[in-house]
């Protein structure tokens, strides 16, 4: 059965390690923070100027002074610190965010990503993206494998405006976890109880299929 | 040096129509308040604000988008706001949109006297159409160019008379940064206290950046999106 957004959720915590720090992007990726792996230490790096990143305050205890880069009122950890923007950016630029997880309508078979501007629609901007993908050695894409017309969105070129290039290294979505590997996905594993035949199906993209692929563990 | 203005409508003497300013905050998160409705109050007009977000409706910079006296916007982001996004598709409204880091980096740089630096951030994508490209280590990076304003207008939590000041948790975000890259610099802060009051440690901006300060009042501070957790 594909995975639910939860799902996707739990099977990118798997990939944290530990020690990292890490940039969560706004739906899915969000998620990743309530399943971290039992004896992994991470802290989240929020881009408007928080490290150590904590859960949403209890009713009453808001901050107006503290949000995360979705604007959402959050609380920090021990060990926590502020920042102004250009500090923050210097630590993703500087290749100091050992992972970014983000969310994207579009990833290509040569890691190309497009998930801010559709065009004749209302643009609202890139936000941190561009600086986040352009620069990060680790990026992990969390999508549907499908849009909402039923069309794929792993494919051989992006056709949305792009946000960055030949940067995405490995995409999960509620069917696969599929590495890009010079010009193509490679599929790793496979949500539990769906078949190869219905991944290949649905990815546009040259699709590197192994012999035996492995279901998640979740 | 006493930076102290009396009140916010002589802290912002001088802002004249078609001038270029910047204002802090990230969202409606530590954003100048009270300048803001001064503003509106004052009604200059054809504006270029520099600003990461745009306000919603009715709040923040979406106020001085509702009296319609920005001609230009220069952020990153600009969702949440339907009298933007009218103004923008009938071509009323100007609108430059920037990576968050390069816009971050360019009021540092403005404020610093670097002119121009290369990122990584916008290579391959529109954001890199017309701008100088270099390759470094192995990797292609565009050039962007500092920016710096007329007046920059920035809320902090503590300042004192000499113009020092220090933010409280992510408020801070633009903030340190236009601050340094107005050529005149408004602070308006929750607590104004006399020079020496301030532990000298703790300043995140030191008052050479800051040219006038004052108290401001009744301070709102809406949250944007208010997420909670239920006690068990």
């Amino acid at each position: 059965m594909a995975l639910d957004k939860i799902g996707i959720a739990k099977r990118i915590a798997q990939e944290l390690r530990n020690g990292w720090y890490v940039n969560l992007g706004i739906g899915i990726p969000t998620l990743v923070a309530n399943y971290i792996p039992e004896g992994i230490e991470v802290e989240f790096q929020s881009e408007n100027g928080v490290l150590g990143m904590g859960p949403f305050p209890f009713e009453g205890e808001e901050d107006a002074d503290l949000i995360n880069a979705g604007k959402q009122t959050i609380t920090t950890l021990p060990g926590a610190s502020f920042f102004d923007s250009a500090e923050s950016f210097a630590m993703i630029r500087g290749q100091h965010v050992q992972l970014t997880v983000l969310g994207a309508m579009e990833v290509s078979q040569n890691g190309d990503i497009a998930n801010w501007k559709i065009p004749g629609k209302m643009v609202k901007g890139m936000g941190g993206a561009m600086d986040l993908v352009a620069s990060a050695d680790n990026i992990i894409v969390a999508m549907m494998h499908s849009n909402k017309a039923g069309e794929s969105k792993l494919l051989i070129n992006c056709t949305l405006p792009l946000t960055g290039v030949g940067c995405v290294k490995k995409v999960v979505t509620e069917l696969a976890v599929l590495e890009i590997i010079d010009g193509a996905f490679h599929l790793i594993e496979r949500a539990p109880g769906v078949s190869v035949e219905e991944i290949v199906s649905k990815t546009e993209g040259l699709l590197i299929v192994p012999e035996f692929v492995p279901e998640m563990q979740l | 040096m006493d930076k102290v203005v009396a009140n916010v409508s002589v802290a912002l003497d001088g802002i004249e129509d078609g001038m270029t300013l910047m204002l802090g905050g990230f969202g409606l998160c530590g954003i100048p308040e009270n300048s803001i409705l001064e503003l509106v109050k004052k009604g200059k007009k054809n504006l270029t604000c520099i600003s990461n977000n745009a306000g919603v409706d009715g709040f923040g910079l979406g106020l001085l988008l509702e009296s319609k006296q920005i001609k230009k916007m220069i952020s990153s982001y600009v969702g949440e706001n339907d009298e933007f996004e009218r103004q923008m598709l009938s071509g009323e409204l100007e609108v430059d949109l920037i990576p968050q880091g390069s816009l971050a980096e360019r009021c540092r740089a403005g404020g610093a006297g670097i002119p121009a630096f290369y990122t990584p951030a916008g290579f391959g994508t529109e954001v890199a159409e017309g701008k100088e490209m270099r390759t470094y280590n192995g990797k292609p990076h565009i050039l962007e160019t500092a920016l710096t304003a007329d007046f920059a207008i920035v809320k902090a939590w503590k300042g004192d008379t000499a113009g020092n000041l220090i933010y409280k948790a992510s408020a801070r975000n633009f903030n340190p940064l236009m601050a340094m890259a107005g050529k005149i610099t408004i602070a308006e802060v929750e607590e104004l206290v006399p020079a020496g009051t301030l532990d000298p440690n703790q300043i995140h901006t030191p008052g050479i950046f800051v040219q006038r300060i004052f108290q401001g009042k009744a301070f709102e501070k809406r949250i944007e999106q208010r997420t909670v957790r239920k006690k068990d």
